[in-house]
């Protein structure tokens, strides 16, 4: 069973989601059975996950080749410290959102926990996965889940930003396999650590052609992960969905962040002669003006979900900055910001919902409406959750703002990095607290809300759950360190990527 | 062979693009279809283009790399998925918005655009 340990991340939800289509689970009234298979799969994934992260720090790197296909020719599973965080990650995100979901959200649809299982297979792909070819399958795999998602309980609004969603992303998969064909012409690889190997000995005309494949890919990932021209998509999506999706969302733009972390340091990288961090100047600017218009579009949200859309605008924008700093050191405090700002994010799109619900026809809008039926509760949750994503201490935010403004070393890097990011968390202490002003202590003085019911306590579970890591984050932060330290360690270290993938020496 | 080829995909491309920046969504969905081609197209010729060559070791002199073909299958199938489902998508969006326009709003000047003789049957 270890040996395939590594490839049990992607079965699990795989075996488990098809076996969710078929009875006993089948049928809308069923959804007892489906919330109880979907509970007992989510486990498995976070047990699996945590079991995943034990032996990459006990024994390293894993690398599996499925069907025994050796590299640089098979498909490739690669699971270093920093993939199996990012599994652990997204199985403890899916496990706060299927909670939530069991409160009513899921019975809108007769698919929605298996889809919710389909996304997961494909995020655990796109962040298991050493070969781009597959990258881009395991793309597809999880926008196709996001898609029908993103529709889940139907509506208006949510057709027309599906619409969007839907066309944007595949004009990028259009052009991730433009980029793919250019890369693959190229080298004659798709793996990424061979292809690492590869891009340095090419000639000068090659090195062109590998150039555009690359920048062609940036964009791509960039409409992932919604940095700065490509970001307009992304509030109308988030606002529109169903907050269990929404939260779920939350992991999707890290899946961009991640594929540039990823092919931007190992193919890109120091290492690749004349192309040597050749996204480094484009995505500077495009970080720093992502924060800014983040900011800028939070303050000028109309309603809390907008404002947490724009707040993950913001997030993308740090987390690209500290990939513009290429130090290994920048890169760990990028790690550690981003399961922050996930589980941050996604626990703010569940609260948004459960204040939405309760105030009537103003939902979440930043209007004089009646007063919240759990008044206490949810100002409570949304205060830590507003103190932790604006990165006010005692919370997780803090610490992940501090590393941030740590890893920038020289004094240009400093006064950019600084400045924005601190008038950053400024801005957003200023909305979210106007939000907070006006959701939680303006309200109608007319006592016509009896009929209303609180959150249930699925709903309360699932954000609690996600909301707790914050503090929790904090406390074992110095551990949480180590762990992201040694995964940029890891990350920024080819030649361990290519010992484990046996190509050192080996390859021409 | 290969210029043949090359203004092919490009004329797709081109055509696909094209069609993709219009504003109704049946447009966009068969600019959609052609960037596909055009993409399957490219992936395909990413091993070079070669006349009789086999996949297979040991059936012929020359070789054809058997991994673009492999991909253009795969992207091929994805490709038909997706565009199945944004047609579907499309076709909801005309009964759920009203109109077939990608914003799901009509512009101000529809009358004129629907109807060129001033709305006189």
């Amino acid at each position: 069973m270890t040996v395939h340990l590594a490839i049990l991340p992607i079965l699990i939800p795989m075996l488990g989601g098809l076996l969710m289509l078929l009875p006993p689970f089948k049928g809308p009234d069923r959804y007892n059975f489906r919330r109880a298979a979907s509970l007992v799969l989510i486990i498995a994934q976070l047990i699996c996950a945590i079991i995943l992260m034990m032996t990459v720090m006990k024994n390293g790197a894993i690398m599996y080749a499925v069907g025994d296909w050796q590299p640089p020719f098979g498909i490739i599973l690669y699971v270093d410290l920093l993939s199996a965080m990012l599994v652990l990650l997204t199985s403890f995100l899916g496990l706060g959102v299927t909670l939530y979901s069991c409160a009513g959200e899921d019975r809108q649809g007769k698919y929605f926990h298996p889809l919710v299982h389909f996304q997961l297979l494909g995020i655990y792909g796109a962040f298991l996965t050493n070969d781009l070819f597959n990258l881009f399958v395991f793309f597809e795999v999880l926008l196709i889940a996001s898609y029908t998602l993103l529709i889940h309980g139907g509506g208006k609004h949510r057709t027309a930003a599906n619409v969007h969603y839907v066309i944007l992303n595949l004009i990028g998969s259009s052009l991730f396999l433009f980029a793919l064909g250019t890369i693959y012409g190229i080298t004659g690889t798709l793996n990424i650590a061979d292809m690492a190997l590869r891009i340095p000995e090419l000639s000068e005309s090659d090195q062109l052609i590998a150039q555009a494949g690359g920048s062609l890919m940036l964009i791509v990932f960039g409409l992932k992960s919604a940095m700065l021209p490509l970001h307009f998509w992304l509030p109308r999506t988030y606002a529109a969905a169903s907050a269990p999706v929404a939260a779920l969302f939350a992991i999707m733009t890290k899946v961009g962040v991640y594929c540039i972390f990823r092919v931007y340091t190992v193919v890109y990288g120091d290492n690749a002669g004349g192309l040597a961090d050749m996204v480094q100047p484009w995505i500077w600017p495009l970080a720093i003006l992502s924060i800014i218009i983040g900011s800028i579009g939070a303050l000028a949200a109309a309603n809390l979900r907008m404002l947490v859309g724009n707040l993950v605008i913001v997030s993308v924008g740090t987390l690209l900055i500290t990939f513009s700093l290429r130090t290994p050191e920048a890169t760990a405090a990028g790690f550690l910001y981003l399961i922050h700002s996930t589980l941050i994010t996604g626990a703010l799109f569940l609260i948004a919902d459960m204040i939405s619900s309760q105030r009537g026809k103003a939902t979440d809008y930043f209007v004089i409406a009646r007063k919240l039926k759990q008044q206490t509760l949810l100002g409570i949750m949304f205060m830590v959750a507003a103190m932790a994503v604006a990165g006010l201490p005692p919370f997780s935010g803090f610490l992940g703002k501090l590393v941030v403004l740590q890893a920038a070393t020289t004094p240009d890097e400093r006064i950019w990095v600084w400045s924005v990011i601190l008038l950053s968390s400024l801005v957003t202490i200023i909305a979210l607290s106007r939000a907070g002003t006006t959701l939680f202590f303006r309200s109608t003085p007319s006592h016509d809300n009896v009929e209303d019911v609180g959150a249930s306590k699925w709903q309360l579970s699932g954000a609690m759950l996600l909301l707790i890591a914050s503090p929790l984050l904090a406390l074992f932060g110095a551990s949480v360190v180590e762990y992201t330290n040694n995964a940029a360690a890891q990350l920024h270290d080819i030649d361990y990527l290519l010992d484990v993938m046996k190509l050192n020496g080996g390859a021409p | 062979m290969e210029t043949v080829y090359v203004i092919c995909v490009g004329v797709l491309t081109s055509c696909g693009v094209f069609l993709c920046l219009r504003a109704r969504t049946f447009s966009v969905v068969v600019g959609l279809t052609m960037l596909s081609y055009a993409v399957n197209l490219f992936l395909f010729s990413s091993g070079r283009l070669s006349l009789d060559g086999a996949a297979i070791l040991g059936m012929a002199d020359q070789y054809a790399d058997p991994l673009p073909q492999a991909l253009t299958l795969t992207a091929i199938v994805i490709g038909f998925a997706m565009i199945a489902f944004v047609v579907i998508l499309a076709i909801r969006a005309r009964a759920d918005l009203g109109n077939d326009f990608v914003d799901g709003r009509d512009p101000p000047d529809t009358d004129k655009l629907v109807k060129p003789n001033g709305g006189k049957v």
